[in-house]
């Protein structure tokens, strides 16, 4: 039977095992509207501005593991969704979004809404397409998804041009792709797994550096059970927290930047690192020259490029995290070697006085209420048991801190590219996902107000995202920037005319609560997580002048960090 | 140190500007590039030449190879190799010069392809170095214009880029 392409796009959807799209309509793309206004096995979320399209596939796809799914018009459509394409390329987020284009006789005429998606996206995609015709729409999409969810995940583009949307042609969806361009590792090479073994057996000093890559290739278990048999120190990068137990004696907290003091001194002295789906990251390695002097380094990525990319390593594993780490544990158990014990004691002796340290202590106040005393308690209130997406600043590397995570894809925040904005649509992805369970977003009132219009689309929708704001009048993360590094010449990092919260969540049918003392803290907690069908707008007044410790300065060693 | 990286690619209408847009992107440098499709009219083929760090030359290879449009790259300097390049050069060759100029082309096996009174057009194909030679003996005031194709590269013997 002859579809029209909208109608193909539909049925490709629907095969795929699409549950939400996340999309705004306009011109190019009113054809596919049409379409999926026809049908019931998609359903199509409005937001209110394109970006937070993109957010909330993201937040979906990283609560999930299935890839979020975008669709926007030509031309400010698109170009609005680029930030949103971009902070999920940075921390490898499958995705895909669909961009409407004019139609293909006037691409480049510069016509009414055109841009050069394919162009401008370029650089921020794992790939993208222009679909010319209507024949390859159906192959174009599974290639899409295809590529964004194998390998190392990313988002894919697939520009439409209006008029292919209307084309008819005769519809079969490929069950399967292959790509003779296209040809994603699955196996870590059984030598290296194997000298990486050896290696770490050798070790006096382990130490296990894991990262987001645990998380995408769904390898929480296999990290688990693998630490535990070695008794390793582990730490996590901002994108794996949760990859491993937070709660547990062997995790060492975050490393990098604000990372604990354990672990950045666990890295800087270690002689055996184990990089396991991480990609050494300027906020973590800070100086490349000083960056863990005494230790060999077995890394293991799907991608080749993140290899010996800034740091060089000794023992390289191409592979999937998972596959390559049950693989070890096999010869590991087979080989009934372990490590070398009477060193584990003493380099764990070293470590328990690191912790000692209690890094990440403050002072707690009664009557200004500390950023951290919220993520704290907003943990306690929860079991450890929500889903928290975190914008950017302050607030995030606070979160980061005081929310043990004991499980993975509930800790959702932009590290790579950093996004404002993203924390609450980001959300809101999470709830559609998961409409039962508690879903907070940590965030500041600077970012808040990036995407705060999305506050409509969670009317709309019912969605009972718990909004923590964590609100110090500043935009904290370059206050503490201008006092460390710029003799506290404020520019521009004071948030004058701020709008009364409260009033605003109730203007678009929310509960808003303003908090002030500490005292209240847990209450205001509490009642908020028990309305269990309501978006509830917590503005936490909090320490002006707060600072996230430790710090490692941008561009120093790992072990020379600012302490409280 | 100079590398002669050879892809091939599908011939598919944006895949020229992802391999530029990469080495913009990424800060690396691109002295030639060349490209044109295959026998097999779904493949390009480009030849480039760039230089850096063993550890830059080392990222450019992954980076190329993770372009999904890359099917198969070859870095020559890992391989013996020939590397050709054609230059079409007009000289200005009038009255006594005129000998002088052809017996340079004679000398670098140049073909004069087009003439006029004053002007001689030489066709000249080598190594990038020649062609550079040929230049550099010819008096810089009598060179009118100077076209070169970039380097092209080719495995010596049996071993192929292919898929
Ligand atoms: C304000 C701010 C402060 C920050 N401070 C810190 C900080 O203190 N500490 C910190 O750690 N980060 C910090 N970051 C985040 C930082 O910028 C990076 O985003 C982060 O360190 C990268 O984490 P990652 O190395 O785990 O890599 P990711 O970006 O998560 O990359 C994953 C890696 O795993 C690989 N991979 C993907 N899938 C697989 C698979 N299936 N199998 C194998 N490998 C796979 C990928 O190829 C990639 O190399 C901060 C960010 C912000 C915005
Ligand atoms: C879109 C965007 N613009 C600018 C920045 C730079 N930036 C990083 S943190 C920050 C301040 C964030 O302020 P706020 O949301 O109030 O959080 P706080 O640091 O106060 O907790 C800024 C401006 C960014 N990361 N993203
Ligand atoms: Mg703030």
């Amino acid at each position: 039977m002859e579809l029209t392409g909208a109608d193909i796009f539909v049925r490709c959807l629907a095969e795929e095992g699409v549950e939400f799209v996340f999309g705004y309509p306009g011109g190019a793309v009113l054809p596919i509207y049409d379409a999926l206004y026809q049908q019931d096995k998609v359903q199509h979320i409005l937001v209110r501005h394109e970006q937070a399209a993109t957010h909330a596939a993201d937040g979906y796809a990283r609560a999930t593991g299935r890839p979020g799914v975008v669709l926007v018009t030509s031309g400010p459509g698109a170009t609005n969704a680029v930030t949103g394409i971009a902070t999920a390329y940075m921390d490898s987020i499958p995705m895909v979004a669909f961009t409407g284009q004019v139609p293909t006789a006037m691409i480049g005429n510069d016509a009414f809404q055109e841009v050069d998606n394919v162009g401008i996206t370029r650089p921020c995609v794992k790939h993208n397409f222009l679909v010319k015709d209507v024949k390859d729409l159906a192959e174009t999409i599974k290639k899409a998804f295809y590529i964004a969810t194998t390998g190392r995940p990313g988002p894919v583009v697939v520009d439409i041009p209006k008029d292919i949307s209307t084309h008819k042609t005769e519809y079969k969806y490929p069950r399967r792709i292959s790509m003779r361009s296209y040809s994603p590792v699955t196996r870590g090479h059984p030598r290296q797994i194997k000298k990486a073994i050896e290696l770490m057996l050798t070790a006096k000093r382990p130490m296990l550096y894991t990262g987001g890559g645990v998380v995408l290739s769904n390898a929480s278990k296999s990290l688990t059970e693998f630490a535990r048999k070695l008794g390793y120190p582990i730490t996590n990068t901002l994108m794996g927290l949760g990859a491993y137990p937070a709660t547990d004696r062997q995790f060492l907290g975050m490393l990098g930047m604000h990372g604990t003091y354990e672990a950045n001194m666990a890295m800087h002295n270690c002689d055996v690192l184990i990089a396991v789906g991480a990609r050494f990251d300027d906020r973590v390695v800070g100086n490349v020259e000083k960056f863990c002097p005494t230790a060999r380094i077995v890394h293991i990525d799907i991608d080749p490029a993140s290899i010996s990319k800034t740091v060089k390593v000794d023992v390289p594993i191409v592979g999937p995290v998972d596959q390559v780490l049950k693989e070890m544990l096999k010869l590991l158990k087979e080989s009934g070697e372990t490590p070398d014990a009477a060193a584990m004691k003493a380099w764990w002796k070293q470590i328990e006085e690191w912790r000692a340290m209690d890094c990440l202590k403050y002072k707690q106040d009664d009557e200004v209420i500390k950023p951290q005393y919220v993520v704290e308690t907003l943990y306690k209130v929860t079991g450890g048991g929500a889903y928290v997406t975190s914008d950017v600043g302050q607030h995030q590397m606070f979160a980061a801190q005081f929310y043990k995570f004991d499980q993975p894809n509930r800790w959702i925040n932009s590290g790579g590219l950093g996004t404002m904005g993203f924390g609450f649509p980001a959300a809101m992805g999470v709830q559609f996902a998961f409409p039962d369970e508690t879903v907070a977003c940590i965030t500041g009132e600077g970012s808040i107000q990036m995407c705060i219009q999305e506050l409509s689309t969670c009317r709309q929708y019912s969605l009972p995202i718990k909004i923590i704001n964590l609100n110090n009048g500043y935009l904290g993360m370059v206050r503490q920037w201008q006092e460390f590094f710029y003799q506290g010449r404020y520019a521009m990092s004071y948030m004058e005319s701020l709008p009364d919260f409260v009033k605003l969540a109730e203007s678009y049918g929310h509960v808003g609560m303003q908090i002030t003392r500490p005292a209240d803290v847990e209450g205001a907690l509490k009642e908020a997580m028990a309305m269990k069908d309501r978006l509830v707008f917590m503005d936490f007044l909090t320490d002006k002048t707060e600072n996230v410790y430790p710090m490692v300065p941008a561009g120093s060693g790992q072990n020379e960090m600012i302490l409280v | 140190m100079r590398h002669i990286i050879s892809i091939l690619m599908e011939n598919e209408s944006g895949a020229l500007s992802r391999v530029a847009g990469l080495f913009s992107a990424r800060g690396y440098n691109i002295e030639s590039l060349t490209v044109a499709t295959t026998e097999d009219p779904s493949l390009s083929r480009m030849t480039l030449v760039t230089s850096g760090t063993e550890d830059i030359i080392e990222q450019i290879t992954k980076q190329l190879n993770k372009l999904i449009d890359v099917v198969k790259l070859m870095d020559m300097y890992e391989c013996a190799h020939i590397e050709r390049e054609m230059m079409l050069i007009k000289v200005r060759a009038s009255d006594g010069g005129r000998d002088e100029v052809k017996r340079l082309a004679d000398i670098f096996r140049g073909r004069i392809i087009d003439v006029t009174s004053n002007l001689f057009t030489i066709e000249l194909t080598g190594t990038s170095d020649k062609l550079d030679s040929f230049v550099d003996v010819l008096e810089p005031s009598d060179i009118i214009e100077v076209v070169r194709s970039g380097v092209m590269g080719i495995a010596r013997g049996e071993k192929a880029l292919r898929i």
